[in-house]
């Protein structure tokens, strides 16, 4: 039918519009680097992106099902923790080490899962103490900063490719096709999004509402430690820092926001989540093409959230029902 | 041996039974109509045989061989599908991912896009529905459409029986015509099917079987057609069955000015030019399909519509009600029945008693503190009033039987004493005997000087209650029918906007 389009347009209208907005930004920070774009420049911006990207698509599965992690940011320095310690040695034993901290990271986002599920626990409630015991872990695991990783496996994934494509951009990419595109096409992630539209008529439709709760949620867990994990191939070691947990939560949580994925759940997509992270990371980097101090990168990234919020609810100004204000 | 039977099923909610030593046997190619009140025990019933909730005691054959289901799925995969009054439709989702939630097609292990839409395509021509995008959004569509893709959802499970309870009380008329057409289909392909329905000319229209529900247990069950309405309803409800409609309650013929005077209202393409004037101690009926701007207009005299043109007068002063706490004011005196109970009309966990004394708070309280003493007189006396059935005023709104929950709504506004009343479809899926109380207090109130603007989609209603009905069409008043001009066939042909002339003499024909 020839209406298809305009029908597709509008469900993917969020993300459309994350990314005309970091191609926007993008443009101005690249046309006023002061070295210009050269591959060196666009590989430590991807570099950053990447890291903040991956975390974001790890909240947006929880978001999509109307919950919220805000253990991202912990199991992310959890995997890091343990990636200084096991991604190390021969190729074999590298391989197992990256293995381990996706299966650590999975092991973490399915007991969140478990226990909202069983536990009927809220999630921001069961993911804040959860996140406090993950920390804690990679407290023990290390007690000062340090640790060392397969340095071809970091150069190989943290430089470039032939032509100066960050490999960063390649390793997004293929998340996207592999775990994201599977997951949005497959039926348990057709659930989830139903779960988080409406839980209940999920439910009194057949639905597999625990199954697609428990996916999400161990799928948020595994993301979230390959976040770690590259963190580890970028800095080379691993650090329990409760900072970094708190802010790449937060972070997240305004990537999904920017990237016009719905906090009520059941809307949105990863990719959109992607351009969310990639523009909230181009806005800090804007401020220092244009010698901002950089004390106001944290003001500056609040005004843009803020304006990407406002933007959302300006449909509320169009309403000309009351009753559908509080719908 | 029939298809599908239940015998001795009982079901236990606390102390409180909802279904007691229930019988029933249904067939292939045939359609079994249950009736009921509300509370006698009809919901739960289907609700054991969808999976919904687990029966107590009692067996359940299909095919000769007992079954038990765990779950909703469970009982989809035994090839029993139900359309519960309660839309179960996903909104965020688009009509065919609904359609296809259950089990959608997969290549792969992927959802197959492409078999999807074809899937949809075909239920929704089952249904009725060929006039429905597969790609638009649940959320988009108007409630007699999900209606219609709640039907088209259930069909695509192919089953071999389909529960539809009240599937019909959102349609909009033309609608109505179409399901009873795809149900007639559905019978002669050999589904049985598991009619509920409050609207009795419905099962005298459609259903082969009628099995009664009276305080949850199976009273009788006989072929439809041989017992009379009359036979029914005292079944139905146990008790003698006189009048449907209480006889109106004189009024002084009043002379004075309007009580409510709308002068050309419009808002957007949905309403235009309305204007009607209302009269203390009148009842005036709104008529027509449904969503031909009835629940506009009387959002719209509540303020809740925004950039509405024309003028609304009342004591013959022009007043600006811009939302429902200006409308409630004593010197306006407007209160608001909405349609939806569970979300617009009550707070479901909060208690009786809270719910009771929201809309009157300010009137009960002093320097912002409730009266405690005061809210409890108040809310016993509208209890008693309306003979709301509850274990006490502190029990949750939301465990109340339907019809008790829209005593409740109705407590609520006469706690603030209104003068103008608004009621939006009051009596929508709730028990006979529920529907004669709200009849007769609109009398009372009518009675006793206030003003009644009624919007209904049951036409008997309209006939049975109202001194003058407006029938609406396309957002406009088309018709204004009063005293003997209220007939069915008067009120059908005008809402279909057919060019009839108005009868004002003759029976009343039935449509």
């Amino acid at each position: 039918m020839s209406s298809d389009w305009r029908y597709g347009l509008h469900e993917h209208k969020g993300t459309l519009l994350a990314f005309a907005a970091f191609v926007l930004m993008f443009t101005i920070y690249a046309t006023n680097h002061p070295a210009g774009l050269n591959a060196n420049v666009a590989t430590t911006a991807a570099n950053k992106g990447t890291l903040l990207a991956i975390v974001a698509i790890a909240q947006t599965m929880v978001v999509l099902t109307a919950g919220i992690d805000l253990s991202v940011g912990m199991v992310m320095v959890l995997a890091n923790c343990l990636a200084s310690t096991v991604v190390n040695g021969s190729p074999l034993m590298t391989a197992l080490g990256v293995l381990s901290v996706l299966f650590v990271g999975g092991l973490c986002g399915a007991i969140n899962g478990l226990i909202v599920i069983y536990g009927r626990l809220q999630p921001i409630v069961t993911t804040i103490a959860t996140g406090a015991v993950y920390y804690g872990a990679a407290l023990a695991l290390r007690r000062v900063p340090g640790g060392d990783v397969n340095s071809s496996l970091a150069d190989a994934l943290t430089g470039q490719l032939p032509g100066g494509i960050p490999a960063s951009l390649a390793l997004l990419l293929g998340l996207v096709l592999v775990v994201w595109l599977p997951f949005r096409r497959s039926a348990v992630g057709r659930a989830a999004y139903a779960v988080g539209s409406s839980e209940i008529a999920a439910y009194m439709s057949g639905v597999p509402v625990r199954r697609a709760k428990f996916v999400a949620y161990t799928l948020s867990g595994i993301l979230a430690s390959a976040a770690g994990l590259f963190l580890t191939l970028i800095t080379y070691s691993g650090e329990a820092s409760a900072a970094n947990g708190s802010t790449y939560t937060l972070y997240s949580i305004a990537a999904v926001v920017l990237g016009g994925v719905s906090l009520f759940g059941g809307s949105g997509s990863a990719v959109g989540a992607i351009f969310g992270a990639l523009m909230f990371r181009t806005i800090g980097d804007l401020l220092f093409v244009f010698n901002v101090e950089p004390l106001w990168q944290p003001l500056f990234q609040g005004l843009v959230l803020f304006a990407a919020v406002c933007l959302g609810t300006a449909r509320l100004l169009r309403i000309r029902n009351r009753l559908d204000l509080y719908g | 041996m029939p298809l599908f039977s239940m015998s001795g099923v009982t079901k236990r909610y606390g102390g409180v039974r909802a279904l007691e030593d229930a019988n029933l046997a249904i067939e292939g190619g045939r359609i079994h109509a249950v009736l009921g009140e509300n509370g006698a025990g009809k919901s739960t019933l289907i609700k054991i045989m969808a999976g919904v909730v687990m029966p107590d005691e009692g067996r359940m054959v299909l095919d000769g061989a007992p079954v038990a289901f765990a779950s909703p799925a469970a009982a989809n995969d035994a090839g029993i599908a139900c359309i519960f009054q309660e839309l179960s439709l996903i909104p965020d989702l688009s009509v065919a991912d609904n359609i296809a939630i259950s089990n959608p097609p997969r290549r792969f292990g992927l959802i197959d896009r492409r078999a999807q839409r074809r899937i949809a395509e075909q239920a929704l021509s089952r249904a009725g529905g060929e006039n429905i995008h597969p790609l638009a959004l649940i959320k988009d569509l108007s409630l007699s459409r999900r209606q219609i893709v709640e039907i088209a959802k259930a069909l695509a499970r192919r089953p071999r029986i389909l529960i539809l309870d009240e599937a019909t009380s959102a349609l909009t008329a033309a609608d109505v015509t179409k399901i009873y057409g795809v149900l007639r289909r559905l019978r002669a392909d050999g589904l049985a099917l598991v009619y509920i329905s409050h609207r009795m000319h419905e099962i005298v229209e459609l259903a082969d079987e009628c099995t009664v529900f009276c305080n949850g247990r199976s009273v009788a069950t006989f072929a439809a057609g041989t017992k009379t309405d009359n036979e029914i309803v005292e079944m139905m409800i146990g008790r003698e069955y006189s009048a449907v409609f209480p006889a109106r309650v004189p009024r002084a013929a009043s002379a004075a000015s309007p009580l409510l005077e709308v002068r050309h209202l419009s808002w957007t393409e949905r309403l235009s030019d309305v204007s009607l004037k209302l009269k203390a101690g009148e009842i005036i009926g709104l008529g027509g399909l449904d969503g031909q701007g009835q629940r506009e207009l009387l959002l719209a005299l509540f303020g809740v519509l925004r950039g509405t043109t024309g003028e609304v007068l009342i004591d013959g002063r022009p007043v600006d009600i811009t939302g429902p706490d200006v409308a409630k004011r004593s010197t306006i005196g407007m209160a608001l029945i909405p349609e939806d109970r569970k979300t617009e009309g009550l707070m479901l966990p909060m208690s009786v008693r809270d719910n009771l004394s929201f809309a009157a708070l300010d009137t009960l309280s002093h320097w912002g503190v409730v009266d405690r003493a005061a809210e409890e007189d108040a809310v016993d006396r509208i209890v008693r009033r309306l003979a709301v059935r509850t274990d006490g005023t502190s029990q949750p709104a939301g465990s109340l039987s339907g019809g008790n929950q829209q005593k409740l709504v109705i407590g609520k506004w006469l706690m603030t004493r209104p003068r103008i009343l608004l009621l939006n479809d009051p009596t929508r899926g709730i028990d006979v005997g529920t529907k004669q109380e709200i009849y007769g207090l609109l009398q009372e109130l009518a009675g006793a000087g206030a003003a009644v603007l009624f919007y209904s989609t049951d036409y008997d209603e309209l006939v049975g209650c109202c001194d003058r009905v407006l029938v609406m069409y396309d957002g406009a008043i088309r018709r204004e029918l009063s005293g003997d001009e209220i007939t069915e066939h008067a009120l059908v042909s005008s809402a279909l906007n057919v060019g009839s002339e108005p009868r004002s003499e003759g029976a009343p024909h039935s449509v």
